[in-house]
């Protein structure tokens, strides 16, 4: 599987994990599926985290999610996946993301080490089993 | 009642690509039942193993969370539409400011393992601060406390009193001939920590008894079995149990092995499966049988391989299967083991509540069946001088260890042929047998007297005691 987005998105969501530093951001990746199956992300849909018990966690709550469907829907667009950030943590899914994993959709990873957005990754649940792939991840560059 | 279910895009490869199935039912849970039977790709993403709605899957009976009505009880009409809406959680691990860092020499160390998802840096940290204990420094604890170390489990215990013998070297691959005669602690201790520096060993020189076994234990997070007797695999196996441990199990015996996982928390213990130890000297040793050099390498290697699976997380355990390996047909077997409800100590009204006498248990220091006349070699030599061939020798060996060695003068009659053949024998003649160490012999003297043989010795501590003390010369094994 491969997700790609521009360099100006994968900036967004550095910045937007910069600023939720220590706590975790997160937001949905909204876009199409190409004809050759490849994920492009349109643009970003920057969530509420509703977990504030513990920086560590993020939650998008299913109310916020079906008002943000019905948006994209009219669009044309629809959410191919997800984003969170890692404070001081790499961009690899924790055993909690890969329990709360869905099929199918892409999760984008973004470490920030020290209030500072650094690499990005994107992993996918394993069809069988209980762990998460990672997917090639397609930065365009804007020129 | 006909309801639309209309399926979030995540799950629609479950569905044949449908965004929205029609089911009948009554209730919600009625319909859910519906859809998972239609559909049973679905379970996994759905329910738990109990059958309830996994904590994050949300259900909407047109536009309420039917939590806040009857949940799976609400009563449905027809025309409904139930929606399904994932809940999108996760974080960076919690645990990791607790578990112990890894330094960049680490990272190369391991970087094999950190380039596999199932372990990657999380699992490589997770077997960092792992406290494993080996009972036993021998066949099968070689080669798993070898793989152990090598792995990056941070700290590994080792109970063992034993000093490097010459024959343990056939399969005993942690240990060296330039450690022969050392303590089997110190030698391990010394092959483990070259093969990795960063490794903690911690030694117990010590026999593993109902005394110190849930002190040593406790300090531990996973026990693994590389013990030849039965008395310390019950032992281990009701300690694991009192103290709520895994214990990684294995047992060789000539070609054949054997191996699980016992954690009786999650499944079945050594009792369920074996609730009473075979009668003493049925089963011999691989001191008794012999064992194949080799196939303590690969349940020793399934074990750490277990151990590894059991602290990182991933796969399927052995808890609940014993695996059997027959080296000679190359052939493993897979058993399903069920937790016994009747279990002396993990079953549902355990009468034991705390460690035993296993010596004991297993019948071990009651008097032998029989107890006939024995001679000590360097008496026998000196009959064998003053008598010449007045004296029998019967060697009651097998013709491969009569190979081996054999005291000048005997005769090969094997154990097993011995009622056949005892009309060779002169009744009145004076019979002394051997075998290896001096347990046959005894029971051949048994059959001897039996058939009224009155003049009938067994050469006390066998062969190997006349090997090494009347003819210094002759091969031991």
């Amino acid at each position: 599987m491969t997700l790609r987005l521009s360099e100006g998105l994968l900036g967004e969501i550095r910045r937007h994990g910069e600023g939720a530093y220590p706590a975790e951001c997160c937001g949905a990746l909204a876009g199409r599926v190409d004809e050759g199956g490849a994920k492009e992300v349109v643009r970003l849909a920057p969530a509420v985290n509703r977990r504030t018990d513990d920086p560590h966690r993020y939650l998008i709550a299913p109310d916020d999610l079906r008002r943000l469907e019905t948006d994209l829907r009219a669009e044309g667009l629809e959410i191919i996946g997800y984003y969170h950030s890692h404070p001081d943590h790499p961009a690899v899914p924790s055993a909690y993301d890969t329990e709360h994993a869905w099929p199918w959709y892409s999760y984008l990873i973004v470490r920030v080490e020290r209030g500072r957005g650094l690499e990005a990754a994107s992993w996918t649940l394993d069809d069988e089993q209980p762990l998460m792939r990672p997917e090639f991840l397609e930065v365009l560059s804007e020129v | 009642m006909s309801v639309t279910v209309t399926i979030p895009t995540p799950l629609r490869s479950f569905t044949g690509g449908h965004d929205a199935v029609e089911l009948a039912g009554e209730t919600v849970g009625e319909v859910i039942d519906g859809l998972l039977a239609a559909h049973t790709g679905l379970k996994r993403h759905l329910v738990q193993d109990d059958g309830r709605l996994r904590n994050f899957v949300n259900l909407y009976l047109n536009d309420t969370d039917i939590r806040q009505l009857d949940s799976t009880d609400t009563p449905v009409r027809e025309g409904d539409v139930l929606t399904i809406v994932p809940s999108i959680a996760g974080g960076r691990p919690a645990v990791a400011t607790e578990l112990p860092k890894l330094s960049h020499a680490e990272v190369l160390r391991y970087s094999r393992h950190l380039l596999l998802p199932e372990v990657g840096v999380e699992g490589q940290r997770k077997l960092k601060a792992a406290r494993v204990l080996t009972i036993g420094a021998g066949g099968l604890g070689s080669p798993l406390s070898l793989y152990l170390a090598a792995a990056g489990v941070g700290t590994i215990g080792i109970v063992d009193f034993d000093v490097v013998d010459l024959t343990n070297l056939q399969r005993q691959i942690v240990h060296g001939t330039s450690t022969l005669g050392q303590p089997k602690l110190e030698s391990a201790k010394a092959r483990l920590t070259d093969l990795n520096p960063n490794l903690n060993v911690e030694s117990h020189e010590t026999r593993l008894s109902a005394e110190n076994a849930l002190e040593i234990i406790r300090e531990y997070d996973i026990v693994v079995d590389g013990t030849d007797n039965f008395p310390t695999r019950y032992l281990v196996n009701d300690a694991c149990v009192l103290l709520d441990k895994p214990n990684v199990y294995g047992s060789i015996f000539r070609f054949e092995g054997q191996a699980s996982v016992f954690y009786a928390k999650e499944g079945p213990c050594y009792r369920c499966l074996y609730s009473e130890p075979p009668p003493p000297g049925l089963v011999p040793s691989c001191a008794e049988g012999g064992v194949l050099g080799v196939l303590p390498g690969i349940i020793g290697s399934i074990q750490a391989l277990e151990t590894i699976k059991l602290i990182i997380g991933a796969g399927d355990s052995l808890i609940g299967r014993l695996v059997l390996f027959d080296a000679l047909k190359l052939r493993f077997r897979e058993l399903k083991l069920r937790k016994d409800p009747t279990c002396p100590i993990c079953g549902d009204q355990p009468t034991i509540k705390e460690l035993i006498d296993y010596e004991a248990f297993c019948g071990i220091g009651a008097a032998p069946a029989y107890q006939g006349p024995e001679v000590v070699a360097e008496q026998l030599k000196q009959e064998v001088d003053d008598k010449g061939e007045e004296l029998v020798l019967i060697d009651v060996r097998e013709p491969h260890e009569w190979e081996i060695a054999h005291i000048g003068g005997a005769r090969l009659i094997p154990l097993g042929q011995l009622p056949d053949r005892i009309g060779e024998l002169d009744g009145h003649a004076e019979i002394v047998t051997y075998c290896h160490k001096g347990v046959r012999s005894m029971k051949a003297l048994e059959i001897l007297r039996g058939a009224g043989f009155g003049r009938v010795r067994s050469l006390a501590g066998g062969v190997d005691a006349w090997a090494s003390r009347v003819e210094p010369g002759m091969a031991r094994y």
